[in-house]
């Protein structure tokens, strides 16, 4: 079709701007989504649209996000990574159990991370250089053997006593916005930019559309692929940070089922899992939709398994509503 | 209306695609009981002329006459309904489904009112259906564990249960062995004696030599002659499909080469190519050619770094380089444009201006910190260059034809600066002018000083483009040409007939080459 147009015409290297194309964007219908939660959670409860709501509230739930944004990477790359939950649970471990051994806390929380680190770059070191071994299969067994080396470690047996001051992670507040809720904000601006703004992130975008055209353009794609699971397993070992800090001691079963909450999230914020598809605030509003929905429930008196019905069924209506926008979209005359 | 001698018979059949012509007034017909070969050149209307028998093309024009009687195939079902069935080189197949299901796939026997599956009086007639074609192999085998050879002899029987009585066979032996093509060809006569009708196209002179009766040759889209094989000979039949003059489509430009850039040592890939030596020169355009699966594009994959060559030296200017990636190769300056643009040269659902940037965002960004702006302008000068059609680059590449991708391709590579690019059938898939266009930017690069390595198995590119040529046969190069020196019939010959020299060659590669069967199995 644009053959038939005068050949001569230059090709523009400027965008244009198109404000049918800037409201036709999937996060504007979570937007609307985020706003009729917040609304049903003010009917429920009178205190609720407070200031305070929207600082200190979060802390309740913000812990899982500092994955959501690794695992949004892996799912952009075209794979996941479900052994996360148990990443968490064998750092928190391994940390808890070198304090109690004697070793200074900081110390500790640097093993924390390093052993998150590692669990990382064991996934991706086995995705990136065994072909056979398919990124599902990889994590599902780290999954199991992270959990096991937890378990083994400290026997379902809770370890803590930390120092006072490492409560100050989980619980404190810099100028009335709690440390976590800061720590959020650094981090999805740091996976935002590096996303959109960086030539490591249009790899991986690129990756998630087409492996083997990246291959060919002379992409580094193995040390790609290791990059983004090491990069989930250090997050997931702040995660274990945050959370062993909040909860004061931890368990071997810390952390159980997060991979699911968390792919959830990142789909429910647009991320296709075919991959190379999907923006940073997609996911950032759905942390905040299943964070208040959930926090909503609680006002109403519901049970926790009445939230993961909710939640279900988002996530189904959701996916099948990004569908049909992209039915609409493929209108346009493919050649 | 009087019987026909014919089971088959098509008159003046044309098929026009956007741009191309692919078949102009062909005709062709098929007595029962009769092996009839079908040859010509790669783009000859061969595979349009297929497509058109078994009902997944309709013809613009022409009749198509089963038995003396006219027919009209809307859709493929229409043409197995009369009994036409086609089985093609790549045998698409069920490879974990055992040979009974593979024959009966989607016409299974049933039973009773649950339809439950009768397995026994299936693999009754499916080993009928073999016994009757002589292979010595049961109907539970696994489909994926047997030979290429023997899955065609699978969907052989798979026609025959539909009682198929024109059975086109799709350059079967093409990956086959020697040892394999033999049993092909006791089979196919097997089938000739039941008085079905065959429809062998080969790229093979020996195939048709052995098995057909009759041979028709199309070239250009366009029917040229019908002889039977005992009164044709090779010579007349490499003439007959080659034999067309240049057209004014390549203006050889006059250019100054320069010093060797490039030379290839000996490389060998254990069960693709063996002892691939060349050498190439600044503002040289050397063509390699062959036919379909003669180890060209391997050969290239080996230089660009794909899947590395096992054994040899690649040199440029003078040093020897090691390629173990595609990464590897841009950055000592060997760029490639592949084969199949869609999976490999382009992320399609991308804009133009991000896949013109891919090879060369280091360029454009400082500790992994994108410049878009610089990148913008960048990609919007290269399109420019090669005079990409698009409103912008923002254009996404998908919306564009294949000639328009192939030039975002194109610039691609010239986004990294290079001494050496790889063309690996530039012009596949690209309608005339855009062809005409491609030829144009080719002739620039070895203008600008490029080393140029052009992939082709159409001859009228690689005489009206090259100045030199290597061709390659089975893995091996069979023949060093000057353009200016030789013929096509000469290339023809190099490509594809068997030499006595070569045959103890050939049979050499045979052990090596059956070394790649395992892994074929198991795909």
């Amino acid at each position: 079709m644009e053959d038939t147009k005068a050949p001569e015409i230059a090709i523009s290297a400027q965008r244009q701007w198109s404000w049918k194309e800037f409201f036709f964007q999937w996060e504007w219908l979570l937007v609307v989504v985020l706003l009729m939660v917040i609304g049903v959670n003010t009917w429920l409860s009178p205190f609720f649209l407070s200031l305070d709501t929207f600082i200190r509230t979060p802390a309740t739930f913000l812990d899982k996000s500092f994955i959501v944004f690794p695992m949004m990477m892996v799912i952009i790359l075209g794979k996941i990574d479900v052994s996360v939950g148990s990443t968490v649970a064998l750092s928190a471990v391994v940390m808890a159990t070198s304090y109690n051994a004697g070793v200074p806390m900081p110390v500790a929380m640097l093993i924390c991370l390093l052993v998150g680190t590692t669990c990382g770059a064991i996934n991706g070191v086995l995705i990136a250089k065994f072909k056979e071994l398919s990124f599902v299969i990889v994590t599902i067994s780290t999954m199991m053997i992270y959990r096991g080396i937890a378990f083994i470690i400290l026997e379902n047996r809770a370890s803590g006593g930390f120092p006072g001051w490492y409560a100050f992670l989980g619980w404190g507040e810099v100028a009335g916005i709690p440390v976590m809720m800061l720590a959020f904000i650094a981090v999805a601006v740091i996976y935002g930019l590096l996303l959109h703004r960086t030539s490591f992130g249009r790899v991986v975008f690129g990756m998630g559309n087409n492996a083997t055209a990246c291959r060919y353009s002379g992409v580094d794609t193995d040390r790609v692929t290791m990059t983004v699971f090491t990069l989930a397993g250090l997050m997931a070992a702040i995660t274990a940070l945050f959370l062993t800090s909040r909860m004061g001691s931890t368990r071997p079963n810390v952390a159980m089922g997060y991979e699911l909450e968390v792919i959830a999230m990142v789909v429910l914020g647009g991320v296709s899992t075919n991959g190379g598809m999907g923006r940073i605030a997609g996911p950032i509003l759905a942390i905040f939709i299943v964070g208040f929905l959930s926090f909503g429930m609680g006002l109403a008196n519901l049970q926790a398994p009445v939230v993961l019905v909710v939640i279900g069924l988002l996530l189904i209506v959701s996916v099948l509503a990004l569908r049909v926008r992209f039915t609409v979209k493929k209108k346009k005359p493919v050649v | 209306m009087s019987e026909s001698q014919y089971i088959l018979e098509m008159r003046d059949i044309t098929k026009t695609f956007p741009g191309v012509r692919a078949l102009d007034g062909v005709r062709f017909d098929l007595k029962p009981g009769e092996i009839h070969g079908l040859m010509g050149e790669n783009g000859a209307g061969k595979s349009t002329f297929i497509k058109i028998i078994t009902g997944v093309h309709s013809p613009d024009a022409g009749e198509l006459l089963i038995n003396g009687q006219p027919m009209e195939f809307k859709r493929p079902l229409d043409a197995q309904k009369v009994g036409v069935a086609a089985i093609y080189q790549h045998v698409t197949c069920y490879p974990d489904l055992n040979v009974a299901e593979n024959i009966f796939m989607g016409h299974e026997k049933v039973t009773g009112p649950t339809r439950r599956i009768d397995w026994k009086s299936m693999h009754a007639e499916a080993q009928a259906l073999l016994n009757q074609l002589d292979a010595n192999f049961s109907s539970t085998e696994r489909m994926g564990a047997l030979s290429v050879a023997r899955q065609q002899i699978v969907e052989i029987a798979k026609a025959l249960s539909f009682n198929a009585r024109i059975v086109i066979m799709d350059e079967p032996t093409a990956a086959l062995t020697q040892h394999e093509s033999e049993e092909l060809y006791r089979i196919t006569d097997g089938l000739r004696e039941k008085g079905v009708a065959v429809i062998f196209i080969s790229h093979r002179l020996e195939d048709i030599r052995r098995l057909a009766d009759r041979v028709t040759v199309f070239r250009d889209g366009k029917y040229i002659g019908c002889w039977p094989v005992e009164e044709i000979t090779q010579d007349k039949l490499i003439v007959a499909m080659v034999g067309r003059e240049i057209s004014q489509m390549f203006p050889k430009r006059v250019i100054n080469i320069g010093d060797e850039v490039l030379r290839v040592e000996n490389l060998s890939r254990v069960g693709f190519f063996r002892d691939v030596s060349f050498d190439l020169r600044k503002g040289e355009i050397l063509a390699l050619t062959g036919l379909v699966g003669a180890g060209r594009t391997e050969v290239c994959e080996a230089i660009y770094g794909v899947e590395p060559s096992d054994g040899g030296r690649i040199v440029l200017e003078g040093k020897e380089v090691r390629v173990g990636n595609p990464l590897d190769a841009l950055r000592v300056g060997i760029g490639c444009l592949p084969e199949d643009r869609q999976k490999q040269g382009l992320v399609l659902p991308w804009e133009i201006g991000k896949n013109i940037t891919l090879p060369s965002l280091r360029t454009f960004s400082r500790f992994t910190w994108l410049n878009e702006q610089q990148e913008h302008e960048a990609a919007g000068r290269l399109a420019q260059k090669l005079s990409v059609k698009a409103r912008s680059i923002f254009t996404k590449v998908f919306a564009l034809s294949g000639g328009n991708q192939q030039k975002v391709v194109v610039a691609k590579i010239l986004s990294r600066s290079l001494k050496v690019i790889i063309l690996d059938e530039p012009t596949k898939g690209v309608d005339v002018g855009a062809k005409a266009a491609i030829y144009e930017i080719i002739g620039d690069l070895a203008e600008q000083g490029y080393g140029i390595i052009l992939v082709s198995s159409e001859m009228p590119e690689v005489l009206g483009m090259s100045d030199r040529i290597v061709v390659m046969k089975e893995g091996r190069v069979t023949a060093r040409l000057v353009t200016s020196e030789t013929t096509q019939e000469e290339i023809l010959n190099a490509a594809m007939v068997v030499e006595t020299e070569q045959a103890a060659a050939q049979a050499e590669l045979q052990v090596v080459g059956d070394a790649p069967s395992e892994t074929e199995g198991a795909r």
